[in-house]
């Protein structure tokens, strides 16, 4: 990563100071110009004043995972001075705001140092000191758009796309712009030998993050009803939905509205409203991270046991415990596959990017009402709240959805006695009635011991029908939910084969490219929902090398795969990393080539 | 077994409400409650209140948490839906299924257990959100299906079985729904059918939460010398502070008769109550006035029952959410769904 369209920049700055939109601006002008970027913000669990980061990755050839090295540190906040330098890599550059001292003791001589004094150029040009602080991002987004070989119409476009309709801040954002721009310029560097240069490659491509896309999937699946408690990183999946709904589901002539959004009091009674919803025939959801999923396991046992679909957005964070709200991680695997006491099963799909947050949040409501059931969408603060590159969503107007097997009161009409719990059809899933129909139809929920007549019962043969019948209904989720994504070497199985999971997908596959530039043939699969597709087990069995990637510190994956498929768990091997960052490429490659002895080049 | 069918017999002479259902049409399956259980008197009442008001059953949802008034709901209205959910969280699931239907008529029924420990916080939410729903609280004072220990209903010094006096201050319900502002307060007695069901008819009507504290005894574990919450002590303690009368639709509206004070409030579904406070100084229309006129009797030994306050001119919930007048459930996917045109044109937002 050290070339034309092939390099990484990383930002540090003190949150709260309003960099957010010069690392956005910086991201989008990259992307217009057509060359692929992607932007990981690495921020504090706190509201102002402590480091925060941002990394931008710039790849003509399209990889979107976190940058295993940084060529060029941005370092504008003196406390972290001496973490940005360490981060360069050897042969890259930093760039200091230069109104604050570099400690002489952090001098590297195999990188290239420069300063701007940012800070001073903004104090003497701005009056007002919130100006000075806002505008200062804007300058040193100035200064990279020099050092970098941005296209300076470009940024003019977005800069009046943003403050267009208030002449006096445009202007304003102007002069910081060219003033980092014309600082830049005279030191004589620009542009460094690592830069961008206009592409052809974002034409079809959309940059969204993974909560807005879990949102429009919900509008687009027709949910009527979110019910959630505010919790990072999950808090802007109902924020976005809430927009949608204001833009997409406003009755024109009464201006009511087409939908409920209930911020309920804690997790439990946002679950309880989201089973209540679904039992009463609504599309309904909810968004929560790992704290929220403790709090709701009572519920999802009760809806798993008496058949009522619910869709569940889990952005996880890490763990456990508050642990690092504002860090990525895939640890909730285990307790959202088996969630809730007792003997339960639950159908889960993890996307990779946004683009399949979106498709597969479509997909969990059609799950979720054809097995009347709760299913899990396990989402990550990487893909939640990143904005990632990915192909523009489209949409399919003869979609309809799924509403399983519902009867209505012509339908129970044709039948003697309705019995909810019977399975006539032999695949595990009973026909329901909503509330509503009343007569034959009426039935009574409850979580105690229920037979298929849904009667209270203490008999045990009685109680096995009715769980086993939900034992085979979750089995049978295993073919109709997303089959996994093979990404093969070749035609023949490779010697190694790289099991992976959600938002690791980028980096694995760079990896798996990185290794077969080495010689080192790798198959990648990436599994898709739990339980787990035939192809897993088939995928398993044919590589002799099996390693199972994901980011979370106990191999919950691995483990569900041993548990699961019966596969020993020392078959595969565990490649683990969880200290909060998303995945690299490079951390993958040096597992697997540490396996070292048995691996064939 | 909690449910046991009872025989489908019919009398020939069954008196028959407007819809054409008698009485049994409106019973569900047989209780297994213990014999004498003040919950047994609270569904009969509720049967007695949902025919005379010649409920639609289609249109009912019943709704409860865990415990053996929560089990009631099985014993009544058996050709609605009924949902038996997790100990104290009857409040939200009922919040969810009124939210995507908002033509149910939804009877939550729940014990002191269920809603004043494990679930005081959903509630009080329920109120605050105010969904439109019946809120019986079948109060005895004890956990009756774990076996008498006190609840958080248990009066200072009430004694258990075992002897053991209560020491900690007690949560009254009533009370704490005024200070939360409920829109409709009232508490009652199981063995008071009279003063119940007009109570029960005016909270279905009403547009809200109706909360009704019902004193319901646990013949098996409360009932004894020495416990508030027995039949013997609240009916020597019992003081009606406000009579209701539940006038109908049909009815015409005859204010002013006999020479007490009557206040009427109009109900949302055009019905009225009738109401006569006892005492001079008490306006049950009033949330000040009721919560001063409780606490009194409180501070009296007294049980102050009776429709103790009602607002019919507060917002629910679906007026606090804005929701269109259909039932969200009923809505057809097209009105849902943005299209694929939408779909190109928000595409551009994210370029
Ligand atoms: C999570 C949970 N904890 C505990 C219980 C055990 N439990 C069942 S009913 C009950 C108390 C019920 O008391 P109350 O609501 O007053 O009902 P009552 O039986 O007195 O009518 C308890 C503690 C449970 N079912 N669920
Ligand atoms: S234990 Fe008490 S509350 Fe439960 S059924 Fe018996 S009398 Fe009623
Ligand atoms: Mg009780």
């Amino acid at each position: 990563m050290n070339g034309r369209n092939d390099f990484a920049v990383r930002i540090g700055t003190v949150n709260g100071t309003g960099s957010a939109s010069a690392n956005g601006l910086l991201m989008q002008a990259i992307f217009r110009m057509g060359v692929p970027v992607s932007g990981k913000n690495i921020f504090p669990s706190n509201i102002q004043g402590l480091p925060t980061w941002y990394e931008i990755r710039v790849s003509g050839a399209g990889w979107t995972a976190r940058p295993s090295a940084i060529d060029l540190v941005v370092a504008l906040n003196p406390a972290t001075h001496a973490q940005d330098v360490a981060l360069v890599r050897p042969g890259g550059v930093l760039l200091y705001d230069s109104t604050w001292p570099l400690d002489a003791a952090l001098h590297r001589d195999d990188i290239t140092i420069l300063g701007i004094p940012f800070g001073q150029l903004c104090v003497q040009a701005f009056e007002r000191d919130r100006d000075r602080t806002l505008l200062r991002n804007i300058c040193y987004a100035g200064a990279l758009a020099a050092l970098l070989d941005l296209e300076l119409g470009v940024i003019e476009t977005l800069l009046t796309e943003t403050y267009g309709k208030k002449p006096h801040l445009l202007a304003a954002n102007h002069t910081a712009m060219q003033m980092g721009y014309d600082a830049a310029q005279r030191l004589g560097v620009c542009p460094l030998p690592f830069h961008v240069a206009r592409m052809d490659r974002t034409g079809d491509a959309i940059l969204i993050d993974g909560n807005t896309a879990c949102a429009l999937g919900a509008l687009y699946a027709g949910a009527t009803v979110g019910a959630w408690y505010p919790i990072t990183p999950a808090t802007s999946l109902m924020e976005a939905f809430k927009s949608f709904c204001e833009r997409y589901r406003i009755d024109p002539v009464t201006k009511r509205h087409r939908y409920a959004i209930l911020q309920a009091e804690d997790e439990l009674a946002a679950a309880g409203i989201v089973i209540g919803a679904g039992w009463a025939g609504a599309r309904a959801f909810t968004n929560t991270s790992g704290p929220g999923i403790s709090l709701m396991q009572e519920f999802i046992g009760l809806a798993y046991y008496t058949d009522i679909p619910a869709v569940f957005f889990d952005v996880q964070r890490c763990g456990p415990a508050t642990g690092m709200p504002t860090r990525t991680q895939q640890a909730d695997l285990l307790s959202l596959a088996y969630a809730s006491h007792g003997d339960t099963k639950h159908i889960v799909l993890f996307p990779a990017d946004p683009r399949e947050c979106f498709e597969l949040a479509v997909q969990a409501f059609d799950l979720a009402e054809r097995f009347q059931t709760p299913v899990f969408v396990a989402s990550d603060l990487d893909i939640g709240m990143n904005d990632w590159m990915v192909p523009r969503f489209t949409w399919d107007d003869s979609y309809r959805p799924d509403r399983g097997k519902v009867l209505d009161a012509e339908a129970l009409e044709r039948i003697q006695k309705f019995s909810r719990y019977r399975d006539a059809d032999g695949d595990g899933i009973a026909a329901r009635t909503l509330p509503g129909l009343g007569g034959k139809g009426a039935y009574f929920v409850r979580g105690s011991g229920h037979d298929q007549h849904a009667g209270y019962t203490e008999d045990a043969a009685a109680y096995q029908e009715v769980v086993d019948r939900l034992a085979r209904k979750i089995a049978g989720a295993a073919t109709a939910a997303p089959a996994p994504v093979l990404t093969a070497h070749g035609p023949a199985p490779a010697e190694i084969g790289l099991i992976t999971i959600g938002g690791c997908d980028e980096a694995v596959r760079e990896a798996a490219a990185m290794l077969d530039a080495q010689g080192h043939a790798v198959d990648v699969l990436r599994v898709r929902a739990f339980p787990f597709h035939a192809d897993v087990q088939r995928f398993i069995d044919s590589h002799d090398t099996v390693c199972v990637v994901e980011q979370n510190r106990d191999a919950q994956l691995r483990a569900l795969l041993a548990v699961e498929l019966g596969v020993p768990r020392d078959r595969m091997h565990a490649i683990l990393d969880y200290g909060g960052l998303p995945l690299t490429a490079q951390v993958v490659v040096d597992a697997v080539l540490a396996l070292g002895a048995g691996v064939a080049a | 077994m909690t449910s046991i069918a009872k025989p489908p017999v019919r009398h020939p002479s069954a008196r028959l409400n407007g819809l054409g259902l008698a009485l049994r049409d409106y019973e569900g399956a047989m209780s297994t409650l213990c014999a004498g259980c003040g919950h047994d008197s609270v569904t009969a009442a509720l049967v007695q209140a949902c025919w005379e008001l010649d409920l639609p059953p289609h249109r009912a949802a019943k709704m409860s948490g865990i415990g053996c008034s929560s089990k009631t709901t099985a014993y009544f209205l058996k050709q609605s839906h009924g949902f038996n959910s997790v100990h104290g969280r009857m409040p939200s699931v009922t919040s969810g299924a009124a939210a995507a239907n908002r033509g149910l008529i939804c009877i939550g029924i729940s014990g002191d257990g269920d809603s004043l420990s494990i679930g005081l916080g959903q509630l009080s939410h329920a109120i605050r959100r105010n969904v439109d729903m019946l809120y019986v609280l079948e109060n005895n004072g004890v956990y009756g299906l774990t076996k008498g220990q006190f609840s958080a209903s248990a009066d200072l010094g009430s004694r258990s079985k075992r002897g053991e006096a209560n020491e900690q201050a007690p949560i009254d319900p009533v009370l704490l729904a005024l200070a939360l502002g409920a829109t409709f307060v009232a508490r009652s007695f199981s063995g008071d059918k009279q003063q119940l069901v007009p109570i029960l008819k005016a909270g279905l009507a009403h547009k809200g939460l109706a909360l009704i504290d019902v004193i319901s005894p646990c013949v098996s574990f409360n009932d004894h010398e020495g416990s508030t919450k027995s039949y013997a002590f609240t009916r020597a303690h019992e003081v009606e502070a406000v009579h209701a009368d539940f006038i109908p639709l049909r009815h015409a509206i005859t204010v002013g008769e006999g020479s007490e004070p009557v206040q009427v409030v109009q109900l949302h579904d055009g019905s009225s109550v009738r109401l006569r406070p006892t005492a001079d100084d008490y306006d049950p229309t009033d949330r000040d006035s009721a919560y001063a006129h409780v606490r009194g009797c409180q501070a009296r030994g007294e049980i102050a029952t009776g429709l103790l306050f009602v607002d019919e001119t507060g917002k629910d919930m679906h007026d606090f959410l804005h929701t269109v007048e259909t039932p969200l459930i009923d809505l057809p996917y097209e009105q849902l769904c943005p299209g694929a045109a939408a779909m190109d044109d928000l595409m551009s937002r994210y370029r």
